[in-house]
């Protein structure tokens, strides 16, 4: 019999630790089945950071590293400098990458490190229970803008991809959707081409996935995908910003 | 080798990369800006990683992730850089990562000024990040010291997978002094320096029975293995307190009345005192603890002689190290202290005028 759909190498058998109907766990499944098919899996090293996806170093069948909130970006860089013929990604979330780790993430970036980022958008603080993020929407409701996000007191939504796209050294950056089957397939692409373009050395590369966090956003997890299509997708808008392979600069 | 003379900052850099240091990640800060710029000017000349990093923070975290892939990798900064740190210092105990952290003081507190001072005492050994752990901590007094720390400092990281701080000042790093180095390792030998660390490091895999799935890692989100976690950290850092307190005796004796304890560039002064007094037909020693943690506080207590009437502290700061040496002496004599603050280093009649008052 012929096996079309196994559990990738990459991944543990320690069971996911996210809500049903999360999309963190595609996400790592998206990430594990192409560093399966890359060929990476004995080269390859993690960052994750604190967020829903804190546990991710027990999730990802290689050696992984857990980081400091919002510092991954740090942490790949020291670990990729100390090891250059590994491949290192790290896993971040909005809060993490888009608030307390903007720093790391700018100048990470901007260096051109040789790593990849999964930058997992779910417009809200998951983990600490539903606060707002820096990617929270206009008028969003969370337990810490419980009147709704206003604009003109805490500002708009950061947009990552198109922020580190203002630097030169970024070899690639595309934001993609985990919202249906159709864009998940896509998702997968651009985790592929991230993750070709490590394993060539080719420099800095960037995937942001447009999320959802059924749990805190209070609404169930079919909903949940409608809610994020009608309002993220709008204001984070998937397309590839950066793509040095293919002349997108 | 013949010695060179070399100012503090440039020598303990320098001893750093002959120890094997590859990995060198910091952010600029005065008194230390001679170190960064030693490692710009000579990393790459070796094949090393030189980077200026975007803050503090981020130097900490290159390093955990540095240290964590079994490489020696070093850290430097001053006072308020040092601050920045602690979270990641933190981790890096939490996690057992192995790396060397150099703090050339300045006085403060906040942005303080740029002058040196011992400020930072109790930041550096009892704790100054959250939760439980402890640095090995480690005081040089020369530049021959601060250089001879660097290698010290990464034989101990490596052995007991810990953090280890070195304390200096802005006069040591700013002084010039004649320094001997130790001979380079060799690329082979720093190869098998980064092996000792394959059993748990970020390192490459390999199929079979050999696969590894190491985790750099310092949550345990179940108390009762949290638990287990911080009491192995302390039985190491018991093994530590046995095996590594170093300490230096200046001039005690039983003729001793005073006994003074101080260290790094505050203990040179009183040193000075000390040789004066001696010429005056006044016996006074002095305790320089080298680990200030783990601190010789069995030392201490064991050179109090019979005709010791005081132990006097001297420090570069309002009176920290001061409360170690109470826990030493533990009542048997008085304990009297002495400091200067704001970059302001005591003199060594001021010292002596201190010391005579006690006769
Ligand atoms: C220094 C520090 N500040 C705050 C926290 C608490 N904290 C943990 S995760 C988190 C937010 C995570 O949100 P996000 O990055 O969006 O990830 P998600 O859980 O949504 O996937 C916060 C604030 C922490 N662990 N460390
Ligand atoms: S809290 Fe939200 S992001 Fe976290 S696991 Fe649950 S659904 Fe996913
Ligand atoms: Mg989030």
């Amino acid at each position: 019999m012929e096996v079309i759909a196994k559990r990738p190498e990459s991944l543990t058998k320690t069971p996911f630790t996210y809500c049903p109907g999360c999309l963190h766990g595609v996400a790592h499944r998206l990430i594990a089945e192409t560093i399966d098919e890359l060929g990476l899996v004995n080269s390859m090293a993690g960052v994750a950071p604190v967020g829903c996806s804190v546990f991710a170093y027990k999730f990802f069948n290689f050696d992984m590293a857990q980081a400091a909130h919002g510092r991954a970006p740090a942490v790949a860089t020291g670990m990729k400098r100390a090891r250059p013929d590994m491949h290192v990604f790290t896993y971040q979330g909005d809060g993490d990458l888009a608030a307390i780790g903007t720093a790391e993430i700018i100048h990470s970036a901007n260096r051109g490190e040789h790593i990849s980022v999964f930058f997992v958008n779910n417009a809200i603080y998951g983990m600490t229970g539903g606060q707002m993020a820096p990617t929270t929407l206009p008028e969003m409701k969370t337990s810490t803008s419980p009147y709704g996000r206003k604009v003109d007191d805490i500002g708009y939504p950061i947009r990552a991809a198109e922020l580190l796209a203002t630097l030169v050294a970024p070899y690639y950056i595309e934001r993609v959707s985990l919202l249906s089957p159709a864009e998940i397939i896509k998702a997968k692409k651009a985790v592929l081409k991230a993750l070709t373009y490590n394993k060539e050395g080719r420099g800095f590369t960037f995937v942001e996935f447009i999320s959802t966090c059924p749990t805190n956003w209070g609404i169930d997890p079919v909903k949940s995908k409608e809610w994020a299509r009608e309002n993220m997708l709008p204001f984070f808008k998937p397309g590839c910003y950066r793509d040095k392979g293919e002349g997108v600069e | 080798m013949a010695k060179v003379l070399m100012k503090g900052n440039e020598a303990v850099a320098e001893a750093a990369i002959r120890a094997g240091c590859r990995l060198y990640f910091a952010y600029p800060i005065t008194p230390q800006s001679e170190l960064i710029e030693y490692m710009a000017k000579m990393m790459p000349t070796v094949n090393g990683c030189f980077l200026q990093a975007e803050s503090e923070v981020a130097a900490i975290n290159m390093v955990y992730g540095a240290g964590g892939a079994g490489k020696r990798v070093m850290t430097s900064s001053s006072s308020p850089g040092i601050s920045l740190k602690q979270e990641g210092i933190s981790y890096c105990a939490g996690a057992e990562i192995p790396c060397v952290i150099v703090n050339v003081q300045r006085g403060g507190p906040g942005l303080g000024d740029i002058q040196p001072g011992q400020a930072d005492y109790f930041q550096a050994v009892k704790g100054g990040g959250h939760g439980d752990y402890q640095l090995i901590v480690l005081a040089p007094s020369s530049v021959q010291e601060f250089a001879d720390m660097a290698s010290d400092a990464f034989d101990l990281a490596d052995k007991y997978r810990n953090p280890v701080l070195i304390l200096a000042d802005g006069m040591l790093g700013q002084m010039m002094e004649p320094v001997e180095f130790k001979p380079k390792k060799t690329d082979e030998e720093i190869a098998i320096l980064g092996e000792q660390h394959n059993s748990w490091c970020i390192c490459p895999n390999q199929d079979g029975d050999k696969k590894h799935h190491h985790e750099i890692n310092s949550l345990e989100i179940d108390p009762l293995v949290l638990e287990k976690h911080v009491i192995k950290l302390y039985e190491k850092y018991a093994i530590v307190e046995k095996n590594e307190i170093r300490y230096e005796e200046y001039n005690v004796s039983d003729d001793n009345e005073v006994l003074c304890v101080s260290f790094g560039t505050a203990s040179r002064i009183v040193k000075s005192a000390i040789d004066e007094l001696k010429g005056k037909g006044k016996s006074v020693g002095l305790i320089r603890p080298i680990t200030l943690w783990p601190y010789p506080y069995e030392q201490i207590k064991a050179a109090i002689g019979p005709k010791v009437k005081k132990v006097y502290v001297f420090e570069l700061n309002m009176g920290q190290m001061v409360d170690d040496v109470k826990i030493a002496v533990n009542g048997k004599v008085p304990v009297d202290f002495f400091g200067k603050v704001g970059g302001i280093v005591f003199t060594p009649a001021e010292v002596e005028e201190k010391l005579e008052k006690c006769f």
